[in-house]
């Protein structure tokens, strides 16, 4: 019997070909976010709200994930951006070989600011690298305030947590304070932002949000390119 | 559920291998998962055997090392392992560790049999 070491990574298809989606956005100066959240945390409509209001001259395109139909990618159409649905038949995340097949008759080039909404789904999206710049994940208050400490990973990997529906924060049992501790216990310089997309609370700190993450990465392209 | 995939996956690192080490059968492969790496070890080594049994690798075992996460200290450097998410450095007590690592999903070793001879005639592994 003989031990040999094995080196790399386990899905290193995946990261090979989520570094080389990476390369090229980097090269064409698009910021990508990855939205991650449970089913129905309000992913299409925090979408919805940002294309909304995005000023129609914004370079803006969206692709959108999930096991069936083509609703979500309906539902954004309506602003006027270019929009994808990936259809996964069933997988229960997106990766980066789909995230390659769904941009390529996309010109990056004409592109600020590519927003992917994954499958929703707190376990498997966060195993796979898209190439993405920020993971964001999304947590509704009609969901439990441990479900940073149930789902540590997706927390552990994301810049920013947005707390969604809080609106609702009258009527349900949610301690937004424990839910802000569970967060910082898993990721303790995790940014936060609470919105209500159906009062408008909120979402201009989103909105800015991505504004300033737009600069810091193409300052952050531009450095390395100098 | 995407245990199936990342199963398949080590298989396929195991079949690279094994390719560049004609003759050889492999017994054992071990992988590092960090505990915020979102795999469930149960639901690998479940996928794992499913798609080994009644096939050539059937024999093959999956040894999984399942890490906690390491912090480091920002105020004495020490590094640490973090449990129930405890980010106290146990030297200083500061609370102000960053997590350096824990979400990790690689490869570790392979173990082979070498009992059969090279394949006479067949590519050596460049």
């Amino acid at each position: 019997m003989n031990r040999v070491p094995l080196e790399g990574k386990v899905l290193n298809e995946n990261a090979r070909v989520a570094a080389e989606l990476r390369e090229r956005f980097r090269a064409n100066r698009v910021l990508v976010v990855n939205l991650i959240s449970s089913p129905g945390s309000g992913k299409t409509t925090l979408l919805e709200k940002t294309l909304e209001n995005l000023p129609t001259a914004e370079h803006v395109a969206v692709l959108t994930g999930d096991l069936q139909t083509e609703n979500d990618a309906n539902r954004l159409k309506r602003y006027g951006f270019p929009v994808k649905q990936i259809v996964t038949g069933g997988t229960c995340h997106l990766d980066a070989r789909m995230i390659e097949k769904h941009i390529a008759d996309w010109d990056l080039a004409k592109l600020d600011l590519l927003i992917i909404e994954n499958v929703g789904n707190l376990v498997c999206p966060s195993s796979y690298d898209l190439g993405e710049a920020a993971k964001i994940v999304l947590l509704s208050v009609t969901e439990g305030e441990d479900k940073p400490l149930k789902y540590p990973s997706i927390f552990f990997k994301s810049e920013l947590m947005v707390l969604t529906k809080t609106d609702l924060l009258p009527y349900v049992p949610f301690d937004i304070q424990e839910a802000v501790e569970n967060a910082r216990r898993v990721h303790p310089e995790m940014e936060m932002l609470r919105v209500s997309c159906l009062t408008g609370n909120g979402l201009h700190d989103w909105l800015n949000w991505l504004e300033g993450r737009k600069r810091a990465f193409l300052a952050e392209v531009a450095e390395t390119v100098a | 559920m995407h245990e199936l995939g990342i199963a398949n996956s080590i298989l396929d690192g195991v079949a690279k291998e094994i390719e560049r080490r004609p003759g050889s059968r492999p017994t054992k492969v071990g992988v590092r998962i960090g505990e915020l790496a979102g795999v469930d070890p149960d639901a690998l080594r479940f996928a794992f055997e499913a798609l080994t049994a009644e096939t050539d690798l059937a024999q093959l075992q999956l040894d999984i090392e399942f890490r906690a996460p390491q912090a480091r200290c920002r105020d004495c450097s020490r590094e640490y392992e973090i449990h129930s998410y405890e980010l106290i450095c146990p030297a200083c007590q500061s609370p102000n560790g960053q997590c350096i690592s824990g979400d990790e999903l690689e490869f570790a070793y392979l173990e082979v049999e070498d009992n059969e001879p090279c394949a006479a005639g067949r590519k050596s592994p460049e």
